[in-house]
């Protein structure tokens, strides 16, 4: 850990040290009910306290309640009467305090055994008081890195990071950490997976070394102006002892601080969920709310809803009462969707960063979502009959670690686009093929809407509508540039994507009634998702040649794919931009520190993150 | 290490026992319960679908061996190539690389012939290869080799 093997550190979290978390995070994990609790129990407890105030401190007054405490059951009914009756108000606040102190305890010891640490290789947790347990995951095994805030998180100023690999319930999340923070561990992680560690290293160590600069620890620097009233707006957890912002911060007036603090929050609470700093300004697919409705009233569910109602109507109508119990939730839990698609679609933004696709969501709630370059083993437009006088598509991706079930969760994380034209369709899978794009976007615009032959796609024989009545004519596949595309479905149109170099195998079946038609289908493996990339029917001897090139091509494409360590290859050019693009408005008042601060373009100041 | 041929490799003959076992178990139980129900209850359908179950049974034994002669397995350059079935014919097509992990697993009967099933599980589970009825031995050797295989041609998830 020589200085110059981490100058790009946006914080000090990714130092391979062991960190706690943000202090609130027991209260945001599990407090919140707690002071729920005592909230409530304190809101019905008031009157009582007020004649408990009365009977304590004046015990000659009138006593309430007038049947002295002879009874068992009053500690029922009135327990807190009870307590008093008895004598016995020194135990029980005791007793509370002894509570509350244990419940302290409880939260400082989780907080305290809560600890992380990024080394180059792994993110790790402990955590646990009395069952402890150390979870870590590989750097170069990150399937993807969600930033979430929930509601009561935001006003906290903080948010959930987590980071996902392969494998079912792997998922390690550090809930929570500041708001800012997990912006920029987030880019520190994705930094150190690129791969671009030792690269990034190199370039930087000549760069500090040819101005002659004396100091590559960014922690003795002086700070300058423009940083330190960044880190004085987050005055707030001394989650980070020794960072030399903390030190920075301590330094600015109180009042300063005080205000600052509430404008930065609101600031944050209002902040789109893209950072400006760690993407492109602005997202490349913008969603109305008006189509954000009207897609989610013409899609699949309202036919359900439409199913529901005439069953709850007709049951009711006829005298059936039971049909109301029975439906009304399944009514309730369908509109409780409906509105969750809507409020999670708002907000919607995806924009390319140089550490892969960024999707935002969420109103109130927000979270982002980063998949790193060669996670998406498969993606598919689909478009609903009832969508297409609007041209609407919707966008799912295949990516590791994402479990079968349809959770409300993981089915938010595999929709990339929730609603959009055939434009943003192309737009989006410019940003999820980014090697690819150029050469598949020609057989695009044929794959979602074209039939027959043409527009590059093989034709499937007519007698293939046996099998297939209404959508034979748009079946068919084309490939370009290691990506299998596969065009299928008429009333549910859809063009499925596969880059070769993540498929895990290919199939071709034969039937007894494909071979009665000379047909055959082909099926592409892909990790486990709500893409299913399939060929249902196509000429035989074609499927044939079709799986030998598929396989061989697979192979190629695997041994020669590079997109998993991403950073290795893209950066080097990218590092070389840095110095005169990047910072420029950053470093070029403090010119001849510029080399010290070190800070890649994609990676924010840490002053005025968001 | 074993050398990467092109042939197509067949499966034990003997593994046609394991399968008219378990076939005949099948029969055996399905036949005896819609015995009981004729004898017992005596309707008269019981019996015609006792019969069906034993025909189609006996079909399906009498064509065992070509089941299994159809299932065919190919070590090529790069990848294993799986395929199986008369009726519904299935061929796969999996990269070394793509291994998580080689299961070999035995059941009773085959364990008495001295047979055991490989099988190949990448990160996608339609990938489904499983290489039923190898003698025992050349069970361990596949898997060796196709771990070391995988190891030269390691790709990314």
């Amino acid at each position: 850990m020589s200085a110059p093997a981490r100058p790009a550190a946006v914080t000090n979290l990714a130092d391979g040290e062991w960190h706690r978390l943000h202090p609130a995070s027991p209260l945001l994990r599990g407090g919140l009910v707690f002071i729920a609790v005592l909230g409530f129990v304190i809101a019905n407890l008031r009157e009582r306290a007020i004649d408990l105030f009365l009977v304590v401190f004046a015990p000659d007054a009138e006593r309430f309640g007038g049947n002295g405490g002879q009874s068992g059951d009053e500690w029922a009914n009135d327990p807190v009467g009870a307590i008093v009756m008895n004598g016995l108000v020194g135990w029980a606040l005791l007793g509370l305090v002894v509570l509350i102190i244990a419940v302290i305890v409880g939260f400082w010891l989780s907080w305290r055994m809560h600890t992380f640490r990024v080394t180059p290789e792994a993110v790790e947790v402990r955590s646990g008081i009395l069952f402890r347990s150390h979870r870590s995951a590989r750097l170069d095994r990150i399937q993807g890195i969600n930033v979430n805030r929930p509601l009561f998180a935001r006003l906290f100023g903080t948010a959930k990071l987590e980071v996902s690999v392969a494998g079912q319930s792997a998922n390690v999340q550090l809930s929570y950490l500041g708001s800012a923070l997990a912006d920029g561990l987030r880019a520190d992680v994705l930094r150190l997976a690129s791969g671009a560690r030792a690269e990034r290293a190199a370039t930087q160590a000549a760069a500090v070394n040819a101005p002659g600069a004396t100091s590559a620890d960014p922690s003795t620097q002086p700070t300058e102006p423009a940083q330190s009233a960044g880190p004085t707006h987050r005055a707030e957890p001394a989650e980070l002892p020794a960072a030399p912002s903390r030190s920075a911060a301590a330094g600015a007036p109180l009042t300063a601080r005080a205000g600052g603090l509430v404008t930065h929050r609101v600031d944050e609470f209002l902040a789109p969920e893209l950072d400006p700093d760690l993407a492109p300004p602005e997202s490349v697919v913008h969603l109305p709310l008006g189509r954000v409705i009207g897609s989610t009233l013409l899609g699949g569910s309202t036919i359900w809803a439409i199913v529901l109602v005439a069953i709850i109507v007709v049951g009711v109508t006829s005298g059936q009462p039971w049909v109301l119990f029975s439906f009304v939730p399944a009514a309730i839990g369908l509109v409780s969707y409906m509105w969750s698609r809507i409020t999670k679609s708002l907000r919607y933004s995806i924009a390319g960063t140089p550490d892969g696709v960024r999707i935002g969501h969420g109103l109130l709630s927000t979270g982002n979502q980063t998949i790193p370059p060669g996670r998406i083993h498969a993606i598919e437009a689909t478009q609903w009959v009832f969508w297409r006088p609007f041209g609407w598509w919707s966008v799912r991706i295949n990516v590791a670690g994402q479990s079968v079930s349809a959770s409300n969760e993981a089915a938010q994380r595999t929709l990339v686009l929730p609603v959009g034209t055939a434009a943003d369709v192309h737009r989006v899978l410019g940003l999820l093929l980014p090697d690819a794009a150029a050469e598949v976007a020609p057989f695009v615009s044929a794959g979602l809407t074209g039939r027959g032959e043409g527009g590059g796609y093989s034709s499937t024989p007519r007698r293939a509508a046996w099998l297939r009545p209404f959508s034979w004519r748009r079946i068919g596949w084309a490939a370009a540039a290691g990506v299998a595309l596969i065009r299928s479905g008429a009333l549910l149109r859809s063009l499925t994507l596969v880059p070769l170099a993540r498929m895990q195998s290919v199939a071709v079946s034969v039937g007894p009634v494909d071979r009665a038609l000379d047909l055959a289908g082909i099926r592409l493996h892909t990790v486990t998702g709500p893409v299913n990339a399939m060929l249902p029917v196509v000429d035989r001897s074609e499927a044939m040649r079709l799986f030998e090139r598929l396989s061989e091509e697979a192979v190629e494409r695997a041994a020669s794919d590079t997109t998993h360590h991403w950073g290795v290859a893209a950066r080097a050019d990218e590092t070389t931009g840095a110095a005169e693009a990047g910072h420029a408005a950053d470093t070029a008042p403090a010119a001849p520190e510029a080399p010290n601060r070190e800070r890649p373009t994609d990676e924010p100041p840490e002053g005025p993150v968001r | 290490m074993h050398e990467i041929d092109a042939d197509w490799r067949r499966v034990s003959p003997k593994y046609v026992v394991v399968e008219v076992v378990g076939s005949l178990i099948g029969m055996v139980v399905f036949v005896g319960a819609a015995l009981v129900v004729f004898f017992l209850w005596q309707q008269q359908w019981a019996l015609w679908a006792a019969i069906a179950i034993a025909v189609a049974s006996i079909i399906g034994i009498a064509l065992e061996p070509r089941r299994v002669r159809s299932i065919q397995y190919r070590l090529r350059e790069d990848d294993l190539l799986f395929r199986r079935g008369i009726m519904f014919q299935r061929q796969v097509a999996v990269p070394y690389g793509r291994m998580q992990l080689v299961d070999i697993t035995r059941g009773p009967v085959a364990r008495a012939l001295g047979l055991a099933d490989l099988k190949f599980v990448t990160a996608a589970a339609a990938t489904a290869v499983t290489v039923p009825g190898l003698p025992m031995e050349e069970a361990d050797r596949l898997r060796d080799e196709l771990v070391a295989l995988a190891e030269t041609r390691r790709a990314g998830l």
